[in-house]
């Protein structure tokens, strides 16, 4: 979907232009595809594109904001590497069209099922250049592996959904794709066993990198060279055993994109919210969610939940360890992300007046005003 | 290195400062006397000292507010100290400041096996985390080298990392929550048993913010199921090119090992003379170290090995058993010591792309001729943290500041070639003057910004990370208030 009323800079210096110049509010994106709006002029990075450095001897890229995900992905799989942190693709859910960017991918910090042990999006960022709100080129970090220069402004700018800044240049930390992937299904379990047995399997020393439940199923993946998945999924289903689950093996990959992506809300009537929690407490927060279904990812701390439209989650789970994303719907006064508390907001709000004096960059999220 | 004059209207209050720290605190948690403050005067970078006004051992969050409430209402700097043993000044004292030391806050405040986390306090160490779930086949990742000693709250400030981090990451990947006591006192709660944050990102920007965001009291960590098992082997080079390329090999190849450490000659030499590892003397060594069971390790040990081979090793040397793993550390972590037992040495922890490790040595190699002083190296070489080791005689007047402008110019190669200042040591006052080659002034000013954001009248450990020409002006409109606020 092509935004033609965007404007589209063609370098970091013309962005950096139309931020300064700006006379109201800017609606930063990507690709558009994570159903992300805010008011103002939209301002599209797609014009900042292309890898500018891939070392696959030092495991690093460094690439355009705008870069599509799918070129970096494929760049990287020509080299046997991927970005470890499975980045979700939301078209499918938000029923939208376009290409993910690099970009887009770090200011929301989007990780997917692998997150439970490879780490976020955050984790495997090492450094940034961004335009900040006032228009001046900032950038942190750099690209070598461990960096403790200065503060950490590579996590702070994951996640801040370009309301501190708008990224133009991000470097990475990439992996080696395993030899082998093999899924270990565990059948008929309920949502609290079900969990347990997740936390089970995270407390082997068998390098669980994926584990998830949905539909009465536990999946837990293995990934690494074909002798040692053989072995360590040998031992998994002994250490699990005593769940008195029965368990099948699948090779392919098709099932954990699908809980990536949470292809299974796709097109389904409700609002989707994504919770953050305590594993242990994901069964009874579902539960307390009276959810239309749920899926639980990140071995029962992160829940994906269908619920009725407009229906506000918060007011029902009421405080835990964690918190609740809206992250589809169809309008209604509940907000996208979860209010903080005040000593946090304060904070936030003070560092959002320093990179962001003026409050145009996506002035509507993160608890800003409109 | 310069510090700031010390503000002499804060010491000339000492008496009523002190009055008020111990109306909060039990009595022999506040230390004033000179002979007793004399104990807190440097950490682990000794060439610079300077005893502290006093010193406060809180035991809890609630104390560490208490005093923080004190020390801003009375305008007094306050510098947070773990254990001491940062090796960049970063628990350097000023003569007119509070050291806060987190050494009573060690326990243990919640282990949860089922959700893979720990709470602790933040003076808890780093070695004594693990030993709190060892039994149960847990352990916690990051393992600086001072892990025996180094408290959490200093890894926190620190964003310390470790011989293993290849794998498992540096602190702030390991970083779940933290309670933090604000300057101010506020008591705020960052993060906790859930994985990602439901706004901006400030756990990660206090994690490696050097003590100077918040004092951190309280954290939670990710623990790890302890693997079945690990063994190195250890590959001699007749060059150190030849290893560099080794080791973007093995990286490129798909095994990810836990370690990948490297030493030259002069380290080999000298831990090999003060250790008897029985190390092969030759001009670089890596010592690579995988997990896994019996037949995973020995399946990754034979992939790296037919790699190292076709580099023409001059040694290779599988470690078969636990005594055998144990004799190839040995002499790896004898390394600083050995040095120690030789010379006086300054240590540095620059990183650089992996790509330019022959590089890099080599111009070190060439430098060193040019001071006339000698370099170990002993590094990191997975992800290219070096510690380039610069011997010096600290007797020999000038030898000090030789050597100082040696590791400048290390730094600004590293710096030169892509890389960073410091790995995992930090900035301290080390590194501080050394921030403009790195950043510039813009992005140096925002960072300085957030600090306003967080600690608005600069009083915690204010001297140290930014330049101090760089931070001069937020520091003095902090003493111009105090003494405002004196008369």
């Amino acid at each position: 979907m092509t935004d033609m009323s965007a404007i589209a800079p063609g370098s970091e210096d013309e962005l950096a232009e139309v931020v300064r110049s700006a006379t109201g509010p800017l609606w930063i994106k990507g690709g558009g595809t994570r159903g992300v709006v805010s008011p103002g002029t939209p301002v599209t990075t797609r014009g900042l594109s292309g890898i500018t450095l891939y070392e696959p001897g030092a495991l690093t890229l460094v690439a355009a904001a705008g870069t599509p995900m799918a070129e970096i992905e494929t760049a990287l799989a020509a080299e046997g590497q991927r970005l470890p942190f499975e980045p979700m693709d939301h078209r499918r859910l938000m029923g939208t069209a376009g290409d993910p960017t690099l970009g887009g991918v770090m200011a929301g910090n989007i990780s997917g099922p692998r997150r439970i042990q490879s780490g976020a999006a955050r984790d495997f960022a090492l450094g940034v250049r961004f335009v900040d709100g006032t228009g001046q080129v900032i950038k942190n970090g750099g690209r070598v592996m461990k960096n403790v220069t200065g503060y950490d402004l590579v996590k702070l700018m994951c996640g801040a959904h370009g309301t501190l800044g708008v990224l133009t240049e991000v470097a990475l930390k990439v992996l080696p794709i395993p030899e082998t992937t093999q899924t270990l299904l565990l059948h008929g379990l309920t949502p609290r066993a079900a969990v347990q047995a997740m936390a089970a399997a995270m407390g082997t020393p068998y390098e669980v990198s994926g584990a998830a439940f949905y539909d009465g199923t536990v999946m837990l993946r293995l990934e690494g060279f074909e002798a040692s998945v053989r072995y360590r999924l040998k031992r998994l289903q002994a250490a699990l055993a005593r769940f008195g689950a029965d368990s099948t093996l699948c090779a392919g990959v098709d099932q954990w994109q699908a809980v990536r992506d949470v292809t299974a809300f796709a097109g389904a009537a409700g609002d989707v919210w994504r919770v953050s929690c305590r594993p242990s407490e994901g069964p009874e927060l579902a539960e307390r969610a009276g959810a239309r279904a749920v899926i639980f990812d990140w071995a029962g701390g992160l829940l994906w939940l269908l619920c009725d439209a407009g229906d506000d989650l918060r007011a029902r789970l009421g405080p835990y360890d964690g918190h609740a994303t809206r992250l589809r719907f169809d309008g209604g006064a509940v907000p996208r992300f979860q209010p903080q508390a005040p000593a946090i907001d304060r904070l936030s709000a003070g560092l959002r007046q320093r990179f962001d004096p003026r409050g145009i960059l996506n002035a509507g999220l993160m608890g800003g005003h409109g | 290195m310069e510090m700031p004059a010390p503000d002499q209207s804060v010491i000339d209050r000492k008496a009523r400062i002190v009055a008020r720290l111990a109306e909060v605190l039990p009595k022999d948690a506040v230390i004033h006397e000179e002979h007793e403050t004399r104990a807190y005067e440097c950490d682990a970078l000794t060439a610079y000292r300077c005893p502290p006004l006093a010193v406060v051992l809180p035991a809890t969050t609630q104390e560490v507010a208490h005093i923080m409430r004190i020390c801003n209402h009375e305008g007094v700097p306050v510098v947070p100290r773990g254990s001491g043993t940062s090796l960049a000044g970063g628990a350097l004292p000023t003569a007119d400041c509070v050291i806060l030391g987190v050494a009573r806050m060690t326990q243990v405040l919640e282990t949860d096996l089922e959700n893979r986390t720990i709470r602790v306090q933040a003076g808890r160490t780093n070695l004594s985390v693990t030993g709190a779930v060892e039994a149960q086949g847990f352990f916690y990742a990051p393992d600086p080298s001072s892990q025996l000693a180094c408290a959490i709250a200093g890894n926190i400030a620190m964003n310390s990392g470790g011989a293993h981090c290849l794998k498992y990451g540096v602190t702030t990947n390991n970083l779940m929550g933290v309670t933090v006591v604000m300057a101010n006192g506020e008591v705020v709660n960052l993060g906790g048993a859930h994985l990602d944050s439901g706004g901006l990102d400030l756990l990660g920007l206090i994690c490696g913010s050097e003590g100077q965001l918040g004092i951190v009291t309280e954290a939670t960590l990710r623990i790890l199921a302890k693997p079945e098992g690990a063994r190195p082997v250890l590959i001699g080079f007749d060059d150190n090119e030849t290893a560099g390329h080794c080791v973007s090999d093995i990286i490129k190849a798909g095994v990810l090992p836990v370690a990948i450490e490297f030493m030259d000659r002069l380290c080999i030499e000298t831990s090999e003379n003060f250790a008897q590892a029985g190390y092969p003397m030759c001009e670089a060594l890596l010592i690579v170290e995988v997990e896994g069971s019996d037949s995973e390790i020995d399946a990754q040990l034979a992939l790296i090995m037919d790699i190292a081979r076709r580099h023409n090793p001059v040694e290779l040397r599988e470690s078969r058993s636990e005594a055998e793993s144990t004799k190839i550390w040995l002499g790896r972590k004898a390394a600083f010591g050995a040095i120690g037992q030789i010379s006086d040495y300054m240590c540095l922890d620059g990183t650089i792309p992996v790509s330019s490790l022959p590089l890099v040595l080599r111009r070190i190699g060439e430098m060193s001729q040019d001071y006339g002083l000698r370099v170990g190296n002993v590094f990191h070489a997975g992800d290219g943290n070096m510690h380039p080791l610069i011997l010096y005689d600290a007797n020999k007047p000038g030898d000090l500041e030789r050597c100082e402008a040696f590791g400048a110019d290390i730094l600004r190669l590293c710096v030169e070639v892509g890389g960073c200042l410091t790995g995992e040591h930090g900035v301290g006052i080390e590194k501080r003057d050394l921030m403009g080659v790195q950043y510039g002034p813009q992005d140096l000013e925002r960072q300085m910004q957030i600090k306003d954001v967080f600690d608005p009248a600069w009083l915690l450990n204010a001297a140290k990370v930014f330049p101090l020409a760089a931070s001069d002006a937020r520091r003095m409109a902090q003493g111009r208030m105090q003494q405002g606020a004196g008369q």
